[in-house]
């Protein structure tokens, strides 16, 4: 069985993560890369402000949403991760008010 | 373990109406018992809006049943209103041709003289009212009196607040009867619990009660699914629906029908309905139905088209052949009352509903004619032949 760490043939790639980069494996959600990289909280909660990340991590609590590429509300535990994508911590509904 | 419990009244059913029935019994100095198969909240009004409309309803029983539930729901919101998220909102409903703004107006007309409050909007003033509605809309009506809760809450908050005893996971499997017919209580494979008198408010699953008590009740489903967006900030003021959704509600065909209902929730995401089939139990979701939902919900707003549809749910309205619900005695078997039937209207109508149940069973005269409601008003089918 291949795992993302035996690194081998598939070459990292960069995103950035609130303007700093961070290095992602192909095939990685942006979960998985944030979690890689040691951030376990990429959203806060509408009403008082706390913080989250991934509870189920496999699509149904929507706990884990996150905004990238300027789209909030995104699954974290769904969406791979991709060369280049800007990932921001989501603060609130991430749509302006 | 099996045990044997005795109090006044036994409500089946621990959904909304059932939450209801039980706080006004309790506040009529009943002793109550709530006993459900499933978990709070886990039929219909775990699958619903919230909505407590006036605005769809002609004039005539149901109208009168919604009058005063409304008023009940706004004393209930001083006692509950955050726990429940009630949200005195309003309603808009829109009309999207110009034949069609004429029939909502005869029909605001006819609700008005019933002591209903609808305002005509004119074309240009409906942005006023709703600023990211459609342009090129022709007009519409606005019903203060409209407005919203979050169901699974208020039913928790209402069974909470009655103080009954509360039996989940508990199954009837017999409305017991005496010799001579009178209820005397309902079985359950953990035990009987005896009581004098039985309400029957389990919405959809009402005929299957009543036929285990030996009487029979039409009731039977309509499937809807809700559209959940992601979150929003609050960007839809009022609950707004297409006219056609009047239409649609009374419609008498088994297909599909879809009328965009659209409305913000105090959670943040907005709520697309609604779809109604006659398909039975079916839970599988249907593309066609989801489609009609969102592509209704954008013709209204199109703002909606750039927004995420997250989740979607459905659940079973319980309706009757006349499309009103059943509620009190029943003269065929002494001691039960039916609490059910309400199809899509089943959270709006539930305190009055709970009240009028609540006077029928200490002997008070019902606030409300009863007779529209008789639950013995459908004859049983011929016997049908062995298949």
């Amino acid at each position: 069985m291949r795992t993302p760490e035996d690194g081998g043939t598939e070459r990292a790639f960069e995103v950035t993560f609130d303007g700093r980069p961070v290095e992602a494996l192909p095939g990685r959600t942006v979960a998985a890369v944030l979690w890689a990289a040691g951030v376990t909280s990429w959203r806060t909660t509408r009403d008082g402000g706390r913080p989250r990340g991934v509870f189920c991590g496999i699509g149904v609590c929507f706990d884990c949403l996150v905004t990238v590429n300027d789209r909030p509300n995104q699954r974290a535990c769904l969406v791979p991760a991709r060369p280049g994508d800007v990932i921001r911590t989501q603060e609130g509904t991430g749509h302006e008010n | 373990m099996s045990e044997s419990l005795t109090c006044d009244v036994v409500v089946v059913g621990a959904g909304m109406t059932g939450a209801a029935c039980a706080l006004y019994a309790a506040r009529a100095g009943l002793d109550v018992t709530v006993v459900d198969r499933g978990p709070v909240a886990g039929g219909t009004t775990g699958a619903g809006e919230g909505n407590l409309l006036v605005s769809d309803k002609a004039p005539g029983p149901e109208l009168d049943l919604a009058l005063l539930s409304l008023r009940l729901w706004a004393e209930l919101a001083a006692l509950h209103g955050p726990d429940v998220e009630y949200d005195a909102k309003g309603g808009l409903v829109v009309a999207e041709t110009p034949e069609a703004y004429d029939g909502l107006r005869a029909f605001a007309d006819a609700q008005r003289a019933a002591g209903v409050t609808a305002e005509p909007v004119p074309a240009d003033r409906l942005h006023d009212v709703e600023p990211r509605l459609a342009p090129g809309l022709p007009g519409g009506v606005r019903y203060p009196q409209d407005a919203q809760v979050m169901p699974a809450l208020a039913a928790a908050h209402l069974l909470r607040a009655s103080g009954a005893r509360l039996l989940t996971g508990r199954e009837v499997t017999r409305v017991l009867r005496a010799r001579d017919g009178a209820v005397r209580g309902v079985r359950t494979p953990r035990g009987d619990v005896h009581a004098p008198a039985v309400v029957n408010a389990v919405g959809t699953w009402g005929g299957e009660l009543a036929s285990r008590a030996d009487v029979f009740l039409p009731v039977m489903p309509r499937r809807g699914f809700v559209l959940v967006t992601e979150p929003l900030p609050p960007r839809i003021r009022h609950k707004v629906y297409a006219a056609d959704y009047v239409a649609d509600v009374a419609g008498e065909t088994a297909d599909l029908l879809t009328s965009p209902v659209v409305e913000g929730t105090a959670a943040g995401p907005v709520l697309v309905g609604a779809s109604r089939e006659r398909v039975g139990f079916d839970r599988s979701l249907s593309l066609p139905a989801v489609r009609a939902l969102a592509a209704g919900a954008t013709r209204l707003f199109p703002f909606l088209s750039d927004v995420r549809a997250l989740r979607t749910y459905a659940g079973f309205r319980p309706y009757l052949p006349d499309h009103l619900p059943a509620i009190g005695p029943d003269r065929r078997a002494p001691g039960l009352f039916h609490a059910c039937g309400h199809e899509g209207a089943g959270i709006g109508l539930a305190p009055g509903t709970g009240l009028l149940i609540a006077q029928a069973l200490t002997g008070r005269t019902p606030e409300l004619d009863l007779a529209p409601f008789r639950p013995d008003r459908f004859p049983r089918p011929a016997k049908e032949a062995a298949p």
